[in-house]
């Protein structure tokens, strides 16, 4: 929390106040207790309030009960990641409290519904314990029915009166989340709050105030992952799209067959995973990029159609949400071990685009690159995304959407002739026409999965086949050279580069921060280009004496994960080494150092 | 649908893309040398040609323009019909046609689908997708060439080959039951489910052209021979041939689900026509009904002020 020294001088009796810059606080229940809804108020609130948050969440794979955590970090400054350890942990179990106590800061604060937690002595010293009677004081003030129903916002009500948040802003937070049904039930809200802020903590000595953050020129939006994907796959122009329902994907397209009826588009929900990609390529085919996705065992079974997509050259967006793997691994933890699958999982050579935004609002513009290229380069593209982007809540500038947006409405105009495959094509990019556009020569074109020539008609020509086979690749080493050049963040020389891709960034930042902070010559690399890789990573790598690349996933039979692998297979470099984990939960930044420096060690000696 | 050359849906003030229309004052209906396309690779004296034909004939006789009909197949020998025919068209993944087509007949009602296939990609590895195709009722037509084989891959047990049938996965004939197409069709809520032979061609033309007519997916199983794995399969429903092409009684009540059953029972030759008709609304239309209402909903709006308001939502 990193409160400053000097406290604000206070009313006589009333605790004091001490200024924070930001804080981590990992609310500890059961998945049925709205802990999720106090994270997100939480998170709303500091976009609003022009903070900087992150969430991370756990829940059980279970569908109704089971433990749950949601942590939620609000800073004034720039905040990277969910936060190594809490610096307060509000828990309403037992078990609650005793499984998360050692997430805490030591000296931290323990706030535990006192119905239900027994505190322990051996923790007393260490931690300080806030007690509140919040299950039997929320049925007392909301007229006692005996159900506890709305504790969630009791204890939203004690933290925002522990940390002084916008009450003005948190109410209308609150109405707008429950107002349009019954009234009471707003009403009941805002008496379960009330009780919860006008409680007294006599026994909690002080209370926080974070300091103003910085102004910011647009309003703040605050979403998830998979909310800013699937807004950004609307803002790109995608309008039909199909898929099966999988955690942590569903999200994504519950929220398409929501929206796209209103922009005239559709979502289809199908029979299977083959049916879903099968359907989005048949809605690509019919002229307007479209979009699948699934997570780790759909897009296994989507690999045949994506073969065929690459064969086809045949445009089409599929997203995969990475969970733990294999098969049905760790449906609801977080993995990135879906980066081989992804570009190569399939059968022949069949390369395609593979893209893995860093963080939430990146992911908004994901879609719209992936969009982008797919239509350009007339390609499947993957957005490797993963189940803790997909689920954190992260607070981002406002897009200006009035510009992002575009149209990809398919052109009908009617052509002289056209070849699919066109082999002397100086790019060697081939654009289909749409079904409905007339072709004045009265040759019309076929898209196939066979090798074909260059009216997509079957060929069995050797010549031929390894014409197309390169045409496919040579696109995506084309491609590469429109990426942007990378850049470390941190100088681009020193002892260790930490190189990181997807959902990594941040907390690889956070460790960069905090090494150069006490004078170790640390940087850091994101690779959001996975296929085809970004020229010019040679360069970069020449600038450090250790490349180590920071992935949750396993080092394999031959000790590197899946990007280490695919760079050192590249690069022949032996300094990439890996830095790898898979139990299923997101980096520390205190772990990434560690390893770095361990390996680094090893290395030196 | 009259000529589909004149149907076309106005266009979504900000949603799906659709053609503009063809004049059809301007142009003559295409001559069977048009819509030729390669020469089929399938053995002489297969059954296939007949359809592949009578396909063409659909075309000429109904005036359709290349532009606006789309052909489309799985893997088989008889998937390769696309190749066969000047017109847009795709030569899907084995199995999968039904989807990849519902992809095109919901996001284009300006388009008509129709897929080709065979036995193996209908009822082996695509039969989910047949089911859930039929019941969802999306719009097209699907004719499958039943030849109780698999020809391409040359005579292995196909889900309608009969019991005892010899094939090379099966030295001692057949042992698993076979399917009933027409009883799957039904039983999967197909709207429209007619049964016809290659022997019999103006029969063939006329459940395609009723097929196609039909407001919504349609299902046609065609007979035809393998001549090279499964010489005179169905000989005894070809009259030149010593057998009888029964067709479906007149009496019968197309409406009737359970008589449309009973009648996809009888023993082979059994019947030919038209089984079971049944004009229920089309996922096409119930999904257009839905855009409509929430298109209502932000009527004036451009597509980034409808976004912009989920935003508004978010701060």
């Amino acid at each position: 929390m990193s409160e400053t020294t000097t406290e604000a001088p206070s009313p006589s009796g009333a605790p004091k106040i001490a200024k924070i810059n930001e804080a981590v606080i990992r609310i500890a229940g059961n998945s049925q207790d709205g802990i999720q809804a106090i994270g997100g108020f939480l998170a709303r609130l500091a976009g609003r309030s022009e903070q900087e948050v992150m969430t991370f969440m756990t829940i059980p794979s279970t569908i109704s009960g089971g433990p749950s955590i949601f942590q939620v970090r609000i800073g004034s400054g720039e905040v990277l990641s969910a936060g190594d350890e809490a610096d307060m942990l509000l828990c309403f179990y037992q078990h609650s409290y005793e499984d998360h106590i050692k997430s805490l800061k030591l000296g931290g604060i323990v706030l535990y519904d006192a119905d239900h937690v027994q505190p322990k002595q051996e923790w007393e010293e260490s931690y300080r314990h806030v007690g509140v009677n919040i299950s039997s004081l929320t049925v007392e003030a909301v007229g006692g029915t005996g159900r506890d129903k709305g504790k969630n916002i009791f204890a939203l009500g004690l933290l925002a009166k522990i940390f002084d948040l916008n009450v003005t802003k948190l109410t209308k937070l609150i109405e707008e989340r429950f107002g349009g049904k019954d009234p009471t039930v707003v009403q009941n809200a805002m008496t379960c709050f009330n009780a919860g802020y006008n409680h007294s903590l006599e026994n909690l000595l002080k209370t926080y105030q974070f300091y103003a953050p910085e102004k910011k020129d647009r309003h703040q939006v605050v979403m998830n992952g998979n909310e800013a994907l699937a807004y950004g796959l609307i803002a790109a122009g995608v309008r039909f799209g199909a898929g099966y329902p999988i955690t942590p994907w569903s999200d994504i397209m519950e929220l398409l067959r929501r929206e796209l009826p209103k922009y005239g588009g559709s979502f289809i929900q199908t029979e299977d995973e083959i049916a879903a990609i099968s359907m989005a390529i048949g809605g690509s085919y019919a002229g307007r990029v479209a979009v699948t996705g699934s997570s780790g065992p759909g897009i296994s079974l989507k690999t045949e159609a994506l073969g065929w997509a690459v064969m086809a050259e045949m445009p089409i967006v599929i997203v995969d949400v990475q969970r733990g793997g294999p098969s049905t691994g760790m449906p609801t933890n977080i993995e990135q071990s879906d980066l081989n699958i992804a570009c190569f999982g399939g059968h022949g050579d069949s390369p395609r685009v593979v893209i893995a935004p860093t963080g939430v609002e990146d992911c908004f513009y994901t879609a719209i690159e992936a969009v982008n290229i797919a239509r350009k380069y007339s390609t499947p593209v993957i957005i490797l995304t993963d189940q803790g982007i997909a689920t954190r809540i992260e607070a981002f500038e406002e897009p200006n959407l009035e510009k992002v947006c575009q149209d990809i409405s398919p052109d009908f105009t009617p052509v002289a002739e056209h070849k699919p495959y066109d082999l002397s094509k100086p790019d060697g990019i081939t654009q289909h026409l749409a079904p409905g556009t007339r072709i004045e020569s009265g040759k019309y074109p076929i898209v196939t999965g066979l090798e074909h020539d260059e009216l997509g008609h079957p060929t069995g020509s050797p010549k031929l086949h390894q014409e197309m086979t390169a045409k496919r690749r040579n696109k995506l080493r084309k491609l590469a050279w429109d990426f942007p050049k990378l850049k470390t963040y941190g100088p681009n020389e020193g002892q260790i580069l930490l190189v990181g891709w997807g959902s990594s960034q941040g907390p690889i930042r956070e460790a960069v921060d905090r090494a150069r902070g006490i004078g170790e010559a640390v940087s850091g690399l994101t690779i959001k280009h996975i296929n085809p890789l970004p020229n010019g990573l040679e360069e970069i790598f020449k600038g450090f004496h250790h490349i180590f690349v920071v992935e949750l996933n396993d080092e394999g039979i031959y000790g590197y994960g899946q990007l280490a692998s695919l760079l050192r297979a590249r690069y022949c470099d032996e300094r990439i080494r890996g830095i790898n984990k898979s139990d299923g939960l997101t980096w520390k930044v205190k772990e990434i150092l560690d390893r770095a420096r361990a390996l680094a060690d090893k290395k030196n000696k | 649908m009259s000529t589909l050359t004149t149907e076309v849906p106005e266009r979504a003030s900000n949603g799906v893309a659709v053609a503009p229309p063809s004049l059809p004052v301007e142009r003559k209906g295409l001559t069977k040398k048009e819509i030729a396309a390669d020469h089929p690779t399938w053995c002489p004296g297969c059954g296939d040609f007949s359809v592949l034909a009578l396909y063409f004939k659909l075309i000429e006789k109904r005036k359709m323009w290349h532009e606006k009909i789309t052909t489309i197949a799985g893997i088989g020998c008889s998937s390769r019909f696309p190749y066969f025919v000047q017109a847009h068209g795709a030569h899907y993944i084995h199995g999968r046609a039904l989807p990849f087509a519902s992809g095109i007949s919901l996001s284009r009602p300006d388009l008509h689908v129709f897929v080709f296939g065979g036995d193996g990609d209908a009822f082996s590895i695509g039969g989910n997708h047949f089911s859930h195709t039929a019941r969802k009722n999306i719009k097209m037509t699907y004719c499958v060439m039943d030849n109780w084989v698999y020809g391409l891959t040359k005579k292995q047990t196909s889900p309608t080959s009969p019991l005892g049938f010899k094939s090379k996965t099966d030295q001692w004939g057949a042992v698993d039951y076979p399917i009933n197409p027409m009883k799957q069709a039904i039983a999967a809520g197909a709207t429209f489910v007619a049964r016809t032979t290659h022997t019999n061609p103006n029969h063939v033309l006329q459940m395609m052209e009723a097929a196609m007519d039909h407001e919504g997916f349609s299902f046609i199983e065609c007979l035809s021979e393998c001549v090279e794995f499964y010489e005179g399969a169905f000989d005894s429903s070809n009259p030149r041939k010593g057998g009888v092409f029964n067709e479906v009684p007149k009496s019968h009540d197309v409406t009737n689900e359970l008589e449309a059953y009973k009648l996809s029972g009888v023993d082979f030759p059994g019947y030919f026509g038209i089984f079971y008709k049944n004009n229920k609304p089309t996922k096409n239309a119930k999904e257009a009904e839905i855009n409509k209402g929430m298109m209502e909903k932000v009527k004036g709006l451009k597509d980034w002020q409808i976004l912009q308001k989920n935003f508004d939502r978010m701060k």
